[in-house]
């Protein structure tokens, strides 16, 4: 009997460790920022550090391809985990470029400023349409932001589908399964502001997923859902909804023209900011990104280029010129 | 004699090198302990932060631009309903598994049951978590009409299967360790196999059992990405199966990551984290106490 127990104790130990360790591996990841800013390798001579926002990195890395064979010597290396991280990144210098889905706050800047002793530079490098998804079995094709902010908004009192006029197959119970972003997302706080209003909060119970793609995968999957995310994630299964501004005014697709013309209205542009003074080769890397070839490839992964004549402000800005 | 001084050195060095392994285990434990509640207590005593609010609030709020609140009752509620639900399910099963293991299968069957069930403790929690977000879900959605089908019951499915293999090993140690006298006894009064595990075994054993399930409710508690994937990371109290909910831990994995060192949002999820040891710590030192009340009687 004794000799089992004692089996049974050192049994007993082993999750209490595991969740210890699990803890303090999570924790330490959370910390462990302090790896090298720049490195050399063997082919290429410049490494550029490109970090933040999950919409951006599935473009950031095809200008990274792109540019190897553009320019061999710069090797530009991307990573993801979102604008904050991006943000954290520049603050304590791991990072060249930061990809920003929204722009810096002034809280950001000042702490980049005293890092660096000089602002941040803003570049807008292109557009992002934020498409409202819905399952490809859903009827609706229509819908205005005031709706979408009684959707999502906390007081808000669309709560099932029928609320809308909406009967979809596959749903029976007609509960509207409402698909959102972590709270640190850019997209997250870009649809806060532009839909729920400043100071608004999202309602309790929306599904906070982790990714762009999971938002759209998910709502593939789910006729219940309604979900928001970067037009580029588009997938079978789903359709991206027209959106009006106001009731009664016309409702435009998130494509690539209406985004150009300002008529979309959810709509954003896409920054990456570098340092006040940039690594060799990091202006010119960015000037390759605005250039024809660069937003050729904005393009073509679902995104919306720059273009100097719709009325949308281009290149490069100081951070000190936010509106 | 000189090779002979050389073993009493040699020995007294293993031995402290042993004595250090041991003592290491202690250190860790408090160490974290020790770096959870450093982290966390800082905005216990600052006034910004209400441990009422904090229970009894589901409103959670924590970047919210206009009125910050730190409610982790959706969070609790959360954590409670998956991990009882997979208990509910995984008790059972286990404890079940572990009598036909110990008492009623041939030698062959039992170590192929026994190696298949401890690969099954083998598959990375995010597997699972992948196999709830994309198997599981079209299945509950088909299954139940749900209008989600990342749900409570989702969650709680994965999490059962994630705890079986320890209750079925240690449910199984536990029976073993009940005397043959007791199993020869029983049959030569002229029970039969099965009378013989409910009126006798079970209750020889049941300090044991009791130790596996509170275990497996640990590892159900504990458990971070699965659950993040598989219960769709939803803020509210459920109030049915088909509900998706959120956990203490998954909010950890999914909002540390970016918060500002030291800032408020930051400690409050350190606060959860002491929230969260100090339930596996009781679970894990009921399990110990249960396991000493064995050991006290024999």
């Amino acid at each position: 009997m004794r000799k089992i127990s004692a089996s049974i104790r050192r049994r007993g130990a082993a999750p209490l460790l595991a969740a210890s360790i699990a803890l303090s591996v999570l924790i330490a990841g959370g910390c462990d920022r302090e790896s090298e800013s720049s490195r050399t390798n063997g082919r290429a001579r410049l490494v550029i550090q490109n970090i933040g926002s999950d919409t951006m990195v599935n473009l950031a890395q095809a200008w990274a391809e792109e540019y190897a064979t553009v320019e061999p010597a710069v090797s530009v290396e991307v990573s993801g985990g979102g604008t904050g991280t991006g943000v954290a990144a520049l603050i304590n210098g791991t990072a060249d470029i930061a990809n920003c889905s929204r722009q810096m706050d002034a809280g950001e800047i000042a702490k980049v400023s005293a890092a660096d002793g000089q602002k941040p530079k803003q570049n807008i490098v292109g557009y992002d349409a934020l498409a409202i998804f819905a399952h490809k079995d859903n009827p609706l094709e229509d819908i205005t932001i005031e709706r979408l902010a009684a959707i999502y908004g906390e007081k808000g009192q669309i709560r099932s589908w029928a609320d809308l006029g909406v009967q979809i197959p596959g749903c029976r119970s007609g509960e509207m399964i409402l698909v959102s972003r972590q709270s640190n997302s850019g997209t997250y706080h870009y649809f806060r502001e532009a839909i729920l209003g400043k100071g608004v909060d999202f309602k309790l119970g929306t599904l906070d997923l982790h990714g762009s793609k999971d938002v759209v995968e998910l709502v593939s999957r789910t006729p219940c859902a309604i979900g928001y995310s970067g037009m580029g994630y588009a997938m079978p299964g789903v359709k991206m909804l027209r959106v009006a501004r106001k009731p009664g005014e016309t409702a435009f697709a998130p494509n690539v023209e209406n985004t150009q013309t300002g008529a979309y209205p959810i709509a954003r542009p896409l920054y990456m900011y570098t340092h006040g003074v940039p690594k060799d080769g990091v202006n010119k890397y960015l000037n390759w990104i605005q250039s024809e070839a660069g937003q050729a490839i904005v393009r073509a992964t679902g995104y919306v280029p720059i273009i100097k004549d719709a009325g949308l402000r281009v290149a490069v800005e100081e951070g000190a010129k936010r509106p | 004699m000189r090779r002979r001084r050389w073993e009493l050195i040699s020995e007294s060095l293993v031995e402290w090198l042993i004595r250090l392994c041991g003592v290491s285990a202690i250190v860790f434990v408090f160490g974290i302990f020790y770096f959870v509640f450093r982290e966390g207590v800082g905005l216990l005593w600052s006034g910004r932060f209400s441990v009422v609010q904090f229970l009894t609030s589901i409103e959670w709020y924590p970047t919210s631009q206009s009125h910050v609140r730190y409610g982790a009752l959706g969070l609790i509620a959360g954590t409670l309903s998956v991990t009882l639900l997979a208990m509910a399910v995984a008790i059972p099963f286990g404890v079940g598994a572990a009598i036909y293991v110990s008492e009623f299968c041939g030698p062959r069957a039992k170590e192929t049951l026994k190696i298949i069930i401890e690969l099954l403790a083998a598959i990375p929690s995010v597997v699972w978590g992948f196999i709830g977000l994309t198997v599981m879900n079209s299945l509950i959605i088909k299954l139940f009409n749900a209008p989600i089908g990342l749900n409570v019951l989702n969650g709680g499915v994965i999490l059962a299967l994630m705890s079986v293999p320890i209750i079925v090993s240690i449910g199984e140690d536990a029976l073993k360790a009940v005397p043959d006298s007791y199993r020869e006894t029983a049959l030569a009064l002229g029970a039969t196999r099965w009378q013989m595990v409910r009126r006798v075994l079970l209750p020889a054993a049941r300090n044991g059992l009791l130790a596996a399930a509170l275990l497996g409710v640990g590892r159900a508690v504990g458990e971070t990405m699965a659950v993040l994937m598989a219960t769709g990371h939803s803020i509210r109290i459920p109030t049915s199966l088909l509900e998706p909910v959120r956990t203490l831990t998954a909010t950890i994995a999914a909002e540390l990551g970016e918060t500002a060192v030291g800032s408020d949002h930051y400690q409050v999820l350190f606060i959860i984290g002491i929230l969260l040891f100090s339930i596996t710590f009781f679970v894990n030192l009921s399990a110990d106490l249960i396991v000493r009340g064995i050991r006290g009687k024999a």
